[in-house]
Formats: C-alpha cells, sequence, structure tokens
C-alpha cells in the first residue's frame, strides 16, 4: 500500500487502489501493521470471555429489531391481536406489543426469544470468564483495574436483565417490579421518596416501563458498549495472559497471529455463539408473557421463578428469618431488606478489591502474565470456592419452594438448610477447596520427582514387584515446576525502627495466605531424588 | 533498590521468568529460588495430519466449503420459511412453526459459517505460532518527566496553583452546578402528592361493599361458606377512570370464614369480624406480593414470593418467612341487604413497610 508512489504507474488492483484510498485519509496501514500479526494467546477458557462479547452483539442486534416494534407505553387497550385466550382483555400498550412481536409479525417470537436467551447467556458468560480470570490469577497487575471494569460490565448487565425483563409488563414482570418497589421502600429515610419517584407516583403508575425503556435501550447499552471498548483496549495494551508451558514466559504472548487464524477463529466463533442462540430460540419458549397475562397487583403466582441472575438477590430476601424489622425513634428499620442489601454490597465490594487485597498481602509490584493453574495458589483458590458456595446458597434459596415441593421437604427445613449453606457453607468449601490444591500440589512434585504411574509392574531379581515409572520430559516438567511460592511476611521494624498497624494487618493475612504452601521441585531436590532412587 | 519481603537483601537475579521487571520491582513475599528450573523453550513443532496426509488435507478443505454451502441453504430455508409459513390469525400452532423453520433456517446459516470458518483456521491454515515480546506497561522515565513537564508548564502558564481565589471559586462553581439538575428530579412525580400520604390509605370507606376480584360482583354474607376464601376488591374499583391498579395494589383483600371457635380473636377485634368472617389485606407486608395462597385445614396464608406464612385463626400474625407484621385487617359488618361491607379504612398503611411508617 504505502510503497506506492505517484511515481510508480503500475497497474493495481482495485484492492489495492481502494486499500490506498482509505489509507491515504486514515493511516490505517500503520494499525494493521502493528495489531494484524499480533500473537493471541490460546486456550478455551478464553473463549468465555468471548462468548460474553458475541451474545452481547447479538442481544444489541435482536434487540434494535425489537424497538421498531415495542411501544413503551402503560397506556390502557384492549388488545386486539391474534392470540385468542387474550382477546378483549384490558392491557397496557408495552404489553400488547409485546403480544404483537410475537403473534402477529413474522419471526418476532424467534428475535424475541433469541433476545431473552442471548442475555441470559450474556451474563453467565460473564460470570464465568470472571471465574476464569479470579481462578487463574489473570487480575494480577497489570490487570487490576480491568477487572474492575469487567465487573461494572457484570453489574450493568443484570441491571440490563432486569430492566429487560419488566418492559413487557407482564404479570411476572409487574410483581418483579413489586418486589424492587418493597425493596427501596425498606430503605431508611430515602426509601419512601426513592419508590414516588421512580414510580412517578403510587406503585405501580403509568410511567415506569418508559422510564426503565430508556436505560434498558439508551443509557445502559451506552455505558456497556464504552466498557467493552475500553476493556479491550486495555486487552491489546497488556496483551492476553498465557498459561505456563515451555517457552512461555513473562516477557513473551505466545499464539497464533491475529490475522489470519485468530481472526477466522474468533469470527467463527461469533457465528458459533449467535447459531447456538438461534437455535435455542427456534426450539424453546422462553417467557410465555402471554400465558401470565397483563399486570394485576391481585393474582397468585406460585412456582414462578425471575431470570437466573436475579437469583441471589431473591434468595438473599427469603433466607431472613421471621421478625426483623423493628421501629425505632419513631421509624421502621426494616433488617429484613436491610441486612440482604448490605450483605450483597459486601459480598460485591469484596469481589472487585479482590486484587487489591491480595497485592497488598503479597506486597508483589511485578507484572504477572502467566496465568496460575489455580492449585498453584491454594488461599485464591478456597477463597473463591468460599465466595461461589455463598453465591450458590443464594441462588438455591431462590427456588426454595420448588426444592421443597420437588423434594418433598418442608419449606422450613429448606430454608434452615440454606442457611447453614450461606453461613457455613463458605467455611467448609474454602477449607476443601484448600486441602484438594494441596494435595494437587504434592501429586505434582511426586510426578516430577518420580515420574508418571507407567502401570506396567515388573518383578525385581530379589522377588519384589515393583511398578515402573516413566520419568517426564524437560517440556512436561516445566508445566509442573514453573510456579513460585510466597512465604509470610516477617514483620521487621521500618526505618524509623516501628512496626505500623498496617504492617501488622499485612503480616497477618499473609500469614493466613501462605502458611500453608508447597514448593516446586527444584533442580538439586530431582537430582537428589535420582541418586537416591539408584541405591 | 529492588529488595524482597523476607530478608531485605537485594535480589538475585536468579528470577529468570521476571528478569524485565528485575531489579527495579518488588518481589514482595515471593520466595524466589535460585536453584529452580530454567525454561526449556519451545518443543520441536508436530504437523497436524492435514499437513502431511494430502488426502487429509483434501477432506478438510471439502468439509469446509460444503459447510459454507449448508450455510447459504440455511439463509435461503429461513427466507422460504418466512413466506411458506404466514401467521394465520387465531392459531398459535402456526406461530410455533413459523417460528421454528425461520429459526432452524437461521441457525444452520450461522453454524455454517462459524463450524467453517473455525475448522479452516485449525485444519487448514498455516498452524504458525508467533511469540511477541512483551514491553513494561507504563511509560518510560523520559514519557513521565514530559508529563510531569507539561502538567507543570500547564499550572505555571495559567496560574492554576497560584492564583487559589480563582481556582477555589472555580471549584466551589463546580461543585454547585449539578444541583439544579437534582432538583429536577422531584418531577418525575406529581408535586402536589405526598407519597406518605397516600400510602396511608386506600380506597375502602365506611360502607364500602365488599365485591368479587375480577368481577366486581358484590358478595352476600350468607354466601360465605365456612372454610372458603375469596378474592375481594371494593366494589366500584373496575368503574375507576384512572389509578385502578394503583388503588387495587393497596386495596385487594382476602375474605375466609373459619369455624368461628377457631378464630383466636383479639378482644377490641370481636367486632371487626362478622360470623367467623374475616378480611385480610392480600398485600404482603413483606415486600408487597399478593399472599394468595390459603391452605384451609391449617388456616394457614402463604406468600409465594418469599414464603411468609401468616395465621389467619391468629390475626394473621407471621409465622414463618422474613415477614415481620401481621396482615392488616380490614373491619366489616353487613349492610341492611345482607351484602358485606367494610366498616372503615384499614387501620394501619397495608403493603411493604417504609421509613416513615410508625
Ligand atoms: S413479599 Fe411476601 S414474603 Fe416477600
Amino acid at each position: 500500500m504505502s510503497t506506492a508512489t505517484p511515481t510508480a504507474p503500475q497497474r493495481r488492483s482495485a484492492t489495492a487502489a481502494a486499500s490506498n484510498y482509505i489509507d491515504e485519509r486514515t493511516s490505517l496501514s500503520v494499525f494493521v501493521k502493528e495489531l494484524g500479526r499480533k500473537a493471541f494467546p490460546d486456550h478455551w477458557s478464553f473463549l468465555l470471555g468471548e462468548v460474553a462479547l458475541f451474545s452481547f452483539v447479538v442481544v444489541l442486534i435482536t434487540g434494535t429489531f425489537l424497538t421498531f416494534f415495542f411501544q413503551a407505553s402503560m397506556a390502557e387497550v384492549e388488545y386486539d391481536g391474534s392470540y385468542v385466550p387474550l382477546k378483549g382483555v384490558e392491557m397496557s400498550v408495552a404489553m400488547a406489543s409485546t403480544l404483537d412481536i410475537s403473534f402477529d409479525i413474522r419471526g418476532g417470537l424467534f428475535v424475541r426469544q433469541m433476545h431473552h436467551w442471548g442475555a441470559l447467556l450474556f451474563v453467565a458468560a460473564i460470570g464465568l470468564h470472571m471465574l476464569r480470570v479470579f481462578f487463574t490469577g489473570a487480575f494480577r497487575k497489570p490487570r487490576e483495574l480491568n477487572w474492575v471494569i469487567g465487573f461494572t460490565m457484570f453489574i450493568l448487565a443484570m441491571g440490563e436483565g432486569f430492566t429487560g425483563y419488566s418492559l413487557p409488563d407482564d404479570l411476572l414482570s409487574g410483581n418483579g417490579l413489586r418486589i424492587i418497589d418493597g425493596m427501596i421502600k425498606g430503605i431508611p429515610l430515602i426509601g419512601t421518596w426513592t419508590s414516588f419517584l421512580l414510580f412517578g407516583g403510587e406503585f405501580p403508575g403509568t410511567a415506569i416501563v418508559g422510564r426503565l425503556y430508556s436505560l434498558h435501550i439508551l443509557l445502559l447499552p451506552a455505558l456497556l458498549v464504552a466498557l467493552v471498548a475500553v476493556h479491550l483496549l486495555f486487552v491489546v495494551v497488556h496483551k492476553h495472559t498465557h498459561y505456563a508451558a515451555p517457552g512461555r514466559t513473562q516477557q513473551n504472548a505466545v499464539g497464533p497471529p491475529i490475522l489470519p487464524i485468530y481472526a477466522a477463529k474468533a469470527g467463527g466463533f461469533f457465528f458459533i455463539v449467535f447459531g447456538v442462540l438461534a437455535l435455542i430460540a427456534s426450539m424453546f419458549t422462553i417467557n410465555p408473557i402471554w400465558n401470565y397475562g397483563p399486570y394485576d397487583p391481585s393474582p397468585v403466582s406460585a412456582g414462578t421463578q425471575p431470570d437466573w441472575y436475579i437469583g441471589f438477590a431473591d434468595g438473599a430476601l427469603r433466607l431472613i428469618p421471621p421478625g426483623w424489622e423493628f421501629v425505632w425513634l419513631d421509624r421502621t428499620w426494616s433488617f429484613n431488606i436491610l441486612v440482604p442489601l448490605i450483605a450483597l454490597g459486601l459480598f460485591i465490594l469484596l469481589v472487585v478489591s479482590y486484587p487489591f487485597i491480595e497485592a497488598f498481602v503479597t506486597g508483589d509490584k511485578r507484572e504477572h502474565h502467566i496465568a496460575d493453574r489455580p492449585r498453584n495458589a491454594p488461599t485464591r483458590t478456597a477463597i473463591g470456592a468460599a465466595g461461589v458456595t455463598f453465591y450458590a446458597g443464594l441462588w438455591a434459596a431462590a427456588s426454595s419452594d420448588i426444592l421443597a415441593t420437588h423434594f418433598r421437604l418442608t419449606m422450613e427445613g429448606v430454608i434452615h438448610a440454606l442457611q447453614a449453606v450461606v453461613l457455613i457453607g463458605p467455611f467448609i468449601a474454602y477449607f476443601i477447596a484448600k486441602r484438594v490444591c494441596l494435595a494437587l500440589q504434592k501429586k505434582d512434585r511426586e510426578i516430577v520427582l518420580h515420574g508418571y504411574e507407567s502401570g506396567r509392574i515388573v518383578k525385581l531379581p530379589g522377588g519384589e514387584f515393583i511398578e515402573v515409572h516413566q520419568p517426564l520430559d524437560e517440556y512436561d516438567r516445566w508445566k509442573l515446576v514453573s510456579y513460585e511460592t510466597n512465604q509470610p511476611l516477617m514483620l521487621r521494624p521500618n526505618d524509623r525502627g516501628k512496626i505500623t498497624v498496617a504492617q501488622k494487618i499485612r503480616a497477618g493475612m499473609s500469614r493466613w495466605f501462605f502458611e500453608d504452601r508447597i514448593a516446586p521441585v527444584t533442580k538439586g531436590e530431582l537430582e537428589a531424588s535420582h541418586h537416591s532412587s539408584q541405591h | 533498590m529492588a529488595q524482597d519481603d523476607h530478608s531485605g537483601a537485594e535480589l538475585a537475579a536468579a528470577d529468570s521468568s521476571h528478569a524485565a521487571n528485575v531489579p527495579a520491582v518488588k518481589t514482595g513475599t515471593a520466595l524466589i529460588q535460585a536453584d529452580a528450573f530454567e525454561n526449556p523453550g519451545f518443543p520441536p513443532h508436530r504437523p497436524r495430519v492435514t499437513d502431511e496426509d494430502p488426502k487429509k488435507e483434501r477432506r478438510a478443505q471439502r468439509t469446509v466449503y460444503t459447510l459454507f454451502y449448508l450455510s447459504i441453504l440455511g439463509s435461503v430455508w429461513a427466507i422460504a420459511a418466512y413466506m411458506l409459513f404466514p401467521i394465520e390469525s387465531n392459531d398459535v400452532g402456526a406461530v410455533r412453526l413459523n417460528n421454528m423453520f425461520i429459526g432452524l433456517g437461521a441457525t444452520l446459516a450461522l453454524l455454517g459459517i462459524g463450524f467453517g470458518a473455525v475448522h479452516w483456521a485449525k485444519a487448514l491454515m498455516e498452524d504458525v505460532e508467533l511469540a511477541d515480546e512483551r514491553h513494561k506497561i507504563g511509560g518510560n522515565e523520559v514519557a513521565r518527566a514530559g508529563a510531569v513537564k507539561v502538567f507543570q508548564d500547564a499550572d505555571r502558564e495559567s496560574g492554576f496553583t497560584r492564583r487559589s481565589v480563582i481556582r477555589n471559586s472555580l471549584i466551589g462553581a463546580l461543585v454547585v452546578f449539578p444541583l439544579p439538575a437534582i432538583v429536577l428530579f422531584r418531577g418525575w412525580a406529581p408535586q402536589d402528592e405526598h407519597p406518605v400520604e397516600l400510602l396511608s390509605h386506600t380506597m375502602w370507606q365506611k360502607g364500602t361493599r365488599l365485591a368479587l376480584d375480577p368481577s366486581g360482583a358484590p358478595i352476600k354474607a350468607a354466601d360465605v361458606t365456612i372454610g372458603s376464601a375469596f378474592h375481594v376488591i371494593p366494589e366500584g374499583l373496575n368503574d375507576l377512570e384512572h389509578g385502578r391498579l394503583e388503588q387495587k395494589a393497596k386495596a385487594a383483600v382476602l375474605l375466609m370464614r373459619l369455624n368461628p371457635e377457631d378464630l383466636n380473636e383479639n378482644v377490641n377485634r370481636t367486632s371487626w369480624s362478622y360470623n367467623g368472617i374475616v378480611a385480610y389485606s392480600k398485600i404482603c407486608t413483606h415486600v408487597g406480593c399478593p399472599v394468595a395462597l390459603y391452605e384451609q385445614h391449617t388456616h394457614h396464608l402463604l406468600c409465594p414470593c418469599h414464603q411468609s406464612q401468616f395465621d389467619v385463626a391468629d390475626h394473621c400474625k407471621v409465622i414463618f418467612g422474613p415477614a415481620k407484621r401481621p396482615l392488616p385487617q380490614l373491619p366489616i359488618a353487613v349492610d341492611d341487604e345482607g351484602y358485606l361491607i367494610a366498616q372503615s379504612d384499614f387501620t394501619e398503611p397495608v403493603g411493604p413497610s417504609f421509613w416513615e411508617r410508625h
């Protein structure tokens, strides 16, 4: 492109001419040259983030189609569409237009279901991606800020999900809003007015769907798109992490080039995600609002479930024991709502700040580009397992009624069991995960020192049977020895001969993190073991 | 100077895996073993079957273009399905077919491209693996010094630090200017209404007849048999021009008739029931779902949202679940024609708790 000069009147292909035209107006060639042959590390677990990104794109595309038909108005109309059982029923324009999308527009139901399934997948993929990043320590310097950005997107994605769920104004979405309204009212000082303003008067009012629609199609997606851009920009700046393997170091990024292999794989993968969502949407009904009917504050709705990602919050509400509400100073203190809100808030805060906590404990200021195997960071992995258990307990609680009826248990029994899971479960999970990690590390050491068990039994001249062990080659060995351990911090006075409180805290946490540790095999150890086995 | 957190000693340069960071960066409590294994470097490249066997390569090529052709087929199919499966009015089955066939065509179109491209990349594109050098994130010393100088120059030229009166007044103005925007949010709800006022009253008044939900037909006391339960709204609710749902969200009531001996009534509330007929707010005192599951033989009401349970025989006291307060009771009586009527509004706000409630 750039070699073509006005003095070289050779014939150029149309592509070259077009490239030239664009380049002379954009300097695009600089970017292509800079980025086109970048190595992009490859691993199945790196696909989770891609699933999130691609399902977000699908949701944007399908959502745009839906906006052409959906009308976010709560004005009352008499339904007059194709779905006979609801003919003549009073409902909001929002509900009626959603029914029209489903029953009167060809392919409308398909797009609507793809949108909903895509949204569920979007949140799920972000969650799994975050677990991958957490358990492999990919949040360490220099990627701490990208962790925070990613987490913010997780919250925004749930916000997108909830606002979207509320738009059709059917019985379930209205009930969901009812719960939100009740929760907001329970917040001290500002709750009553916040709810009043949000709903434009008394619940349910006629404003909320339109307001949520603005958030759903304008504010939240704009934020998400902007954060996605920053998130990916950081991936370019930091280069992707890779797992320990021969030849891969902290100073290189190893993988196929972006053009053509990575582009083909990722581009193809986008179509696969899109295609799988299309398949699900064509085969499985989701959110059949025509079965629920329009919102009415009075009918029963037993056994209904919120979308999966709201489950943990709903579960938290269910697990509060009776009686946690008081009148004090002539005001109502609804701890049955405040405690779940605060607990979830603290949980979120802990997750967001974990990279900074770990960095504080280790004091490690180096860049880390090699992702850990989870077993090689036992305490971190155990903390993650505890967090997952806590979340899972809350999540299961959102289905407490279904659990009870399905397994023929009492409601009380299920709730008490889940209260135990949420309060004690994390400790048990922590303990088990840590022991499993240490055991796996020990096994790795065994393998490095004595080789794989080959399964071949031989009889020694002395009549003794032994199993032949297959030694590792240096490449396989590298995967098992290339990690670092930390030693608990020793408290030492600083320059002014003082031990600060922060130092004490850090030393305590450091002991907690690194007291139990198993160091990788060293060269000397391997040699020593060879010597001893020869005798 | 680089130090670790154990001995305060200088770092050994043995940390080959972080060499670029050493010696300028702290390793914290990381334990760097002098005797660690070294990275053996890249293993020899292993060719794929398609690199070695021309037959396999041709097969892979066939697979890829077949997938792309299948994709085209899928797109054509989806277009055809759009035309062949119209949605006939009044036929839900047609909607299903339309949804399924358009969807399956689109699925084929998308998956064909997706799997084709991935297979092309994996089996046929040259199996290149590159190793890019990573550079330390962050500008070098020169760049940082340059940035510092830019800010210093800007500060000197503008007088941002020197002219502190100007600066502080600007900061003040910037803090205050968003306030009007916050005030505008008051307009989100009607100016002449007050939430606490609204939450404290419902549509029930002295003499309002209890009517069936949703038909609105008034209920005669004689029609309420022992053990039965009715979903109730105030008569006239359905005729409201405005605010029907808002009123219903507060005024919905459950009417049950128990054996009068089973009722464990408070002395000052004995006049609130009639012949074992009691009326309670249907709006859960937890966060406001309709409490509508009535278990006749235990006299328990169950809220489907978070499983709070209320004992109707005992003034709807909470017996399990996160709700705290009993469901408010609507005092009822019977008018001359035998219809059930309210004696008054509820005597306390119904529904979820709120801050100003007491
Ligand atoms: S709303 Fe009834 S238990 Fe939560």
